[in-house]
């Protein structure tokens, strides 16, 4: 499957599908409460089951500055 | 994972909330909780008049939707940096929020109008020496006042999230800034007739709430970083509580929630009695002869007339 890391800079990599997001995300090392997954426009919650041929795009939530 | 209300497939999930929502409900859930801070903390009634502090990002647009769904009298205002083509892109957003729904939004060009066309927030930084963020904060903080008196808004909304105030709490009692606890609340009352009363109707939400929010309706924001805003303390603050929120879900939560429950009342107190003056240089109220503000200003036009590093950036 594919993952495109928007953090904001966008990035893509392949990774092994035919899991949940939340396995997708422990691999990619990056926090839950810090990123949003998406497929289109759907949101897709923890649980959310992603085959092997699809492609998700996981955003980043945290904003900075003053 | 099913929506609480429903069983369709959830959308969102709220850990701290043990719930989750489908899309519908989600945003259904989301506009009231925002009335309900509103009401809770008496922020504003339909009679008031809001000036919307508006950056283009999630948050602030997130707010300024809500606002309008809920009939609130409302008006924008973007306040244009200088900062690259980040605030081009950002101004953009706004612009084109305010333009698609037929609202009344407000710019204010800092480099036009006090940096002599020549001095944005980047240079600005650069001749004073100082980060960027400081005097970033400074300028919209003046401005907002400024605009909203100036304009007759006795409200002044921004769109500071959970996150937001959780890292700012965290700063502040790690380096016990005593007086910036004491003015850390989501309801600033008016001290001053110059001075709007200040909001924030988001401070219970996480950013990923907003955000979901903002995704959910389509509300196109600037997604990218502000270019200064990188490897800021705030963000490093983020990161570290959301760490601690992944192990033990509503720790952010709990750390507001009991700051302003418990402390910031205390704090509150002790603040009553500063005077307040007119700058001598621009009539805005300051504690002291000349406001921040105008000091700082000052300072960086010195500073370029000497021909000290003030350097414009390209933009």
């Amino acid at each position: 499957m594919k993952v495109i890391i928007r953090q904001p800079r966008r990035r893509e990599v392949a990774i092994q599908g035919g899991r949940q997001v939340s396995d997708i995300m422990k691999e990619l090392q990056l926090n839950p409460e810090n990123f949003i997954a998406i497929q289109g426009r759907v949101l897709l919650t923890r649980d959310a089951f992603v085959k092997d041929d699809e492609t998700i795009e996981i955003l980043s939530a945290i904003s900075g500055g003053a | 994972m099913r929506c609480l209300k429903c069983q369709e497939r959830a959308w969102v999930e709220l850990k701290r909330h043990h719930a989750a929502y489908c899309a519908p409900h989600y945003t259904e859930f989301f506009e009231r909780q925002v009335e309900r801070n509103i009401k809770a903390k008496k922020m504003f009634t339909l009679q008031d008049k809001i000036l919307v502090a508006v950056s283009g990002g999630k948050d602030s647009l997130a707010l300024w939707d809500v606002l309008v769904r809920a009939g609130y009298q409302t008006a924008g205002l973007y306040i244009d940096l200088g900062i690259s083509d980040y605030s081009m892109r950002s101004k953009e957003k706004a612009m084109a929020f305010a333009g698609e729904r037929g609202l009344p939004l407000i710019v204010k060009d800092v480099r036009a109008e006090y940096g002599d066309g020549l001095i944005g927030i980047s240079e600005l930084s650069k001749a004073l020496r100082r980060v960027p963020c400081s005097g970033c904060g400074l300028t919209k903080r003046y401005l907002l006042n400024q605009v909203a008196h100036e304009h007759g808004y006795n409200v002044l909304a921004t769109g500071h999230n959970l996150d937001d105030e959780a890292a700012t709490l965290m700063g502040n009692v790690l380096h016990w800034q005593m007086d910036y606890l004491a003015r850390q609340s989501p309801v600033l009352e008016s001290t001053h007739p110059h001075l709007a009363k200040k909001v924030k109707p988001l401070y219970t939400f996480t950013e990923r709430e907003t955000l979901s929010y903002v995704l959910i309706k389509g509300i196109d924001y600037i997604e990218e970083e502000c270019p200064n805003a990188q490897g800021a303390q705030s963000i490093v603050y983020k990161e570290a509580l959301n760490a601690i929120e992944a192990a033990s879900p509503g720790s952010k939560q709990a750390f507001v929630d009991g700051f302003l429950k418990s402390l910031q009342p205390v704090l509150h107190r002790d603040e009553a009695g500063v005077t307040l003056n007119a700058c001598s240089r621009c009539g805005e109220p300051t504690t002291g002869e000349v406001c921040a503000f105008c000091r700082m200003w000052e300072r960086a036009k010195a500073a370029k007339a000497k021909g000290k590093a003030v350097i414009p950036t390209a933009s």
